[in-house]
């Protein structure tokens, strides 16, 4: 039996305010967390996690092929009769990759070179289900093992964000948190930030040392209320948000960066990208959305002088097949393209093209850049911390971060 | 364990215990010399009676409660497994006996018409979740909807891959027919089962190219665990399961002989000539099947941390009896550490426990359970659809800010004194729009006017719920008052206990509280 125990069976439990007169046992402190209502500047505070990461989920496994596109592999039109897209119409990139039309918005990052596109992202033994896939993704784990915890949680497992942060992450427009899922990682899952702050008084902190289950629950609460107590909507954007959806996310992703509260990490999903079947229109609305997206968010965080702060990174669960279905559409696939942008990102290729010659039995790509890279360039490069115990394994970084 | 029930209540009613007997300074652990004077001829008090009845079941009512106390534990176990069900009261939707689209008229179908299926079937797996919150909702027997339930947890099946959801309702009335009865035989059902051979895709393992997923699975989560075997283990077996596939056409399961890998095989270091069925009496012949059953139900039924000693005591037992499910349920809930203090409200509500709970707790009638099963697969549990072959990982899992934040908005909205009906309606839709998976066009629509009729019927009225509470208007009541209430909705005191003098406020004080969120 600990204090606390005693004073629950001394009937003393519940009068909180007689807590504090016996000050810590255990090393724990009993009073009630004050009320953090000073809205201090996270800029103040020196941390690695000044550095945000931005991550994009395409949610449902966006077909790579025809977001950049091999428009010079004469395998890519005989595999894609009805979905190659017409060479004219694409915005060319190199004399082998081209993008899809729809992404006009985000060809001055390109220019600017700030724009990284890594192609043919994967990992040996690839599974086709999507919940299976994406949990590999977002664990970071092998083919055929399963980890409790997301990469990012693990990440901030080894260096936490400091205290002061509003969250370590904040996962907007899902309540599945993904790569922060698991070790007690303080994920705020939100739409929108003022209904957020609406919703949030339903909260309160508090702390129980004697029932685990409440303790969690209670520590959940606790970190509800904590980052309601740091993020606002005071900031009135020059920048104007396109009309969509996404752009809502989007939106909300630049106030919680306008809040200035300290935010390691945002995650947004955009959906869904399975498209089995009449892709081409829902391909190209997507794709728009996305590069409207990231252009607004590249405004937005400028105006906030975050871009150079700030790492934006698309990822999926898996590509989709390079031949077409019978419906219009594609079925899942393996290896994928994906972007990293942001103002310190070195614009360019990397990883290799899709070798559409070399599809193996189902008619799936190989893969030639282990998605784990990704994951060690953000940790590493990005955080300045070490990945390999994250990733359990050493998983070389890209070079495509300004020192 | 202290397992005293004077010392029971003591811990978990600090402030009842002080004011009902007067003794507000004698500390708990005095009682402790009693402790392991309780066995199971013990009577149950009305905290016991509650919390075997919210552990068996959903949501206790005053009645249920009253019925059971005062009985001894054994009685009450033997009355629970006694009124155990193999079959639903509650009829099932019309549909079931469609035979399947065969994958011969599926593969010359337009992609329309293909389309056209697809939401079939998943308008129809709505109709079968309804069915079964309905069946929950309205049984006799609880305890063998939460059986069922967990057995869909252990043998954990989706819908989304399986697409053909007759297969998926003739799996459930598989698992509710041996809720409680034997396991060797439900594994054996299971491992022939439609819905799970194309699951885990043993539906097309061939000699050439056996499939690994089921005999990986069978063993990691269905009997054994992690650790209890080798690859090489996993690869003999699949052997044995080859050919253990469907007819494309009926959707029946069939042994493709020309299929099958008949040739002998060395699994766990012994040699034979091994097909499916003895391959899973080698799995139910080791030890470790038991103790990983048993281990799994204590996580539902008792508390997060298996006690590895009463674990294996149990484990005995069930293996003793043949793998009688029954049996070691009479056993956990009967024993010692089942009604200990330390493990009372150690447990977090599944949101399945905690939308029909709420519903079941506060007499909340409606004829459209659509909105409560699209709000619990919005809080993380959308039965028929796991999220993977693992099931749900549960516990702690259940709650982080967005799905501690949706419960909260679900009893917000639906305890508000005014705009009841359209509240809950925009709680839904807000939880909806967050969960970030807009169903497809006509899908949402549909459910859209499904939620609107459902709210529309709604009947419940809190302040007659709430008047019984109200009657004696004392506040330090066992029965009633606000005191009362909270030991009938809590499975621990409340951080505080509601003030004033409207029992309908205190309700709302009580579902508020964190400790709503614990059975």
């Amino acid at each position: 039996m600990n204090r606390r125990d005693f004073l629950q069976s001394a009937g003393l439990a519940g009068a909180a305010s007689v807590l504090p007169l016996f000050g810590e046992t255990n090393g724990v402190a009993w009073a009630q967390p004050a009320p953090a209502t000073t809205k201090t500047g996270a800029s103040a505070i020196d941390s690695p996690y000044r550095n945000l990461l931005i991550l994009i989920e395409l949610k449902g496994a966006n077909d790579g092929l025809n977001t950049v596109v091999p428009y010079a592999d004469p395998a890519y039109a005989k595999l894609r009769p009805r979905l190659a897209l017409e060479p004219a119409s694409l915005i060319t990139l190199s004399e082998r990759e081209a993008l899809h039309p729809s992404l006009r918005p985000m060809h001055a990052l390109w220019e600017n070179k700030q724009l990284a596109i890594v192609q043919g992202l994967g990992y040996p033994s690839p599974n086709l289900s999507h919940f299976r896939s994406i949990e590999i993704w977002e664990t970071a784990s092998k083919s055929e093992e399963y980890l409790d915890a997301g990469w990012l949680a693990r990440t901030f497992a080894q260096t936490p964000p400091p205290r002061a942060f509003a969250a370590d992450g904040v996962v907007v427009g899902s309540n599945d948190m993904g790569p922060l899922s698991g070790l007690g990682t303080r994920t705020i899952a939100l739409a929108d930030t003022a209904q957020f702050l609406r919703t949030a008084r339903l909260a309160q902190a508090g702390r129980d040392e004697r029932n685990n289950a409440l303790k969690h629950i209670l520590a959940v609460e606790s970190e509800i209320v904590h980052a309601a107590s740091k993020l606002n909507t005071n900031y009135a954007f020059k920048t104007e948000f396109p009309k969509n959806a996404f752009a809502g996310q989007i939106r909300t992703a630049a106030q919680l960066v306008a809040s200035n509260a300290g935010i390691a990490t945002i995650r947004l999903t955009l959906g869904s990208f399975d498209t089995h079947a009449n892709q081409l229109g829902t391909h190209a609305n997507l794709l728009r959305d996305l590069a409207e997206g990231i252009a607004a968010l590249k405004s937005a965080l400028t105006e906030l002088n975050r871009w150079d702060s700030t790492l934006i990174m698309t990822y999926a669960e898996f590509g989709r097949r390079p031949k077409e279905n019978q419906s219009n559409g594609t079925d899942h696939g393996t290896a994928n393209v994906h972007f990293m942008t942001g103002g310190k990102v070195n614009g360019g290729l990397y990883g290799q093209a899709p070798a559409l010659t070399h599809l193996d039995g189902n008619g799936n790509l190989p893969f030639a850049l282990d998605f784990r890279s990704m994951y060690s360039t953000i940790i590493s490069q990005w955080w300045g911390q070490d990945a390999s115990r994250v990733l359990n394994g050493k998983f070389a970084p890209l070079d495509l971060i300004k020192s | 364990m202290n397992t005293n029930n004077s010392s029971v209540i003591f811990k978990r009613w600090p402030a009842c215990f002080a004011l009902t007997l007067g003794v507000v300074l004698l500390p708990g652990f005095l009682l402790l010399p009693l402790a392991g004077m309780a066995n199971s001829s013990d009577k149950l008090t009305a905290d016991d009676a509650r919390h075997l009845l919210n552990r068996s079941g959903f949501a206790a009512s005053r009645q249920d409660i009253a019925t059971f106390t005062g009985m001894s534990r054994q009685q009450a176990a033997d009355k629970l497994v006694g009124e155990s069900r193999t079959d639903a009261v509650t009829p099932p939707p019309k549909w079931i006996n469609e035979p399947i689209v065969p994958a011969s008229k599926y593969r010359d179908m337009s992609p329309e018409d293909r389309e056209a299926e697809r939401k079939l079937n998943a308008e129809r797996a709505f109709d079968l979740r309804e069915w079964w919150f309905r069946e929950m909702l309205t049984t006799t027997s609880p305890l063998t909807e939460k059986m069922t339930l967990f057995w869909h947890n252990h043998f954990a099946t989706s819908q989304q891959k399986v697409r053909h959801t007759s297969l998926m309702y003739q799996q459930h009335v598989l698992l509710r027919k041996y809720a409680l009865g034997n396991f060797g035989a439900l594994l054996h059902q299971v491992a022939r089962d439609p819905a799970m051979l194309i699951y885990l895709d043993n539906a097309n393992s061939r000699k050439e190219q056996p499939n690994e997923n089921f005999a990986r699975e069978v063993m990691e989560l269905f009997t054994l665990g992690e650790g209890n075997y080798t690859e090489q283990d996993i690869k003999q077996m699949a052997r044995a399961f080859t050919g253990w596939s469907i007819d494309r056409e009926t959707g029946e399961f069939m042994f493709r002989r020309g299929m099958h890998d008949a040739g002998e095989k060395v699994i766990f270091g012994k040699k034979g000539y091994f097909e499916g069925s003895q391959a899973l009496d080698l799995l139910l012949r080791r030890p470790e099947t038991a103790q990983f059953i048993t281990r799994k139900l204590w996580r539902e039924f008792v508390s997060p941390t298996p006690d590895e000693k009463e674990v294996a005591r149990l484990a005995d037992i069930y293996r003793e009896s043949g793998y009688n499910t029954a049996k070691l349920m009479q056993a956990m809930l009967v024993s010692d550490v089942f009604y200990a203090a330390d493990n009372r409200a150690s447990l977090i509500k599944s949101p399945v426990e905690f939308v029909l709970g709420t519903l079941k707790q506060f007499d909340i009638d409606t004829p459209n359970l659509r909105p409560f099963v699209l709000a619990s697969a919005l809080l993380g549990q959308n039965i028929l659809s796991p999220p993977n072959v693992k099931g749900w990982p549960g516990g702690e899992n259940w709650i982080n800010s967005a799905t501690l934040l949706g419960r909260k908005q679900f009893i917000d909205r639906l305890f508000k004194n005014e705009d009841r009906m359209e509240a809950t309606m925009n709680a839904l839709d807000e939880m909806a729009a967050r969960s970030g998976t807009p169903p497809p066009p006509g899908q949402a629509q549909r459910q859209q006017r499904n939620v609107e009729r459902a709210m529309a019927a709604l009947k419940w009225n809190l302040d007659n719920w709430s008047k019984p509470f109200a009657q004696t208007g004392s506040g330090s009541d066992e029965k009633n008052g606000a005191l009362g209430m909270s030991k009938l909705v809590l499975a621990v005191a409340p951080r505080r206990l509601p003030a004033g003098n409207n029992a309908a406020d205190w309700a709302r004080g009580l579902v508020a509280d964190p400790a709503y969120q614990l059975k």
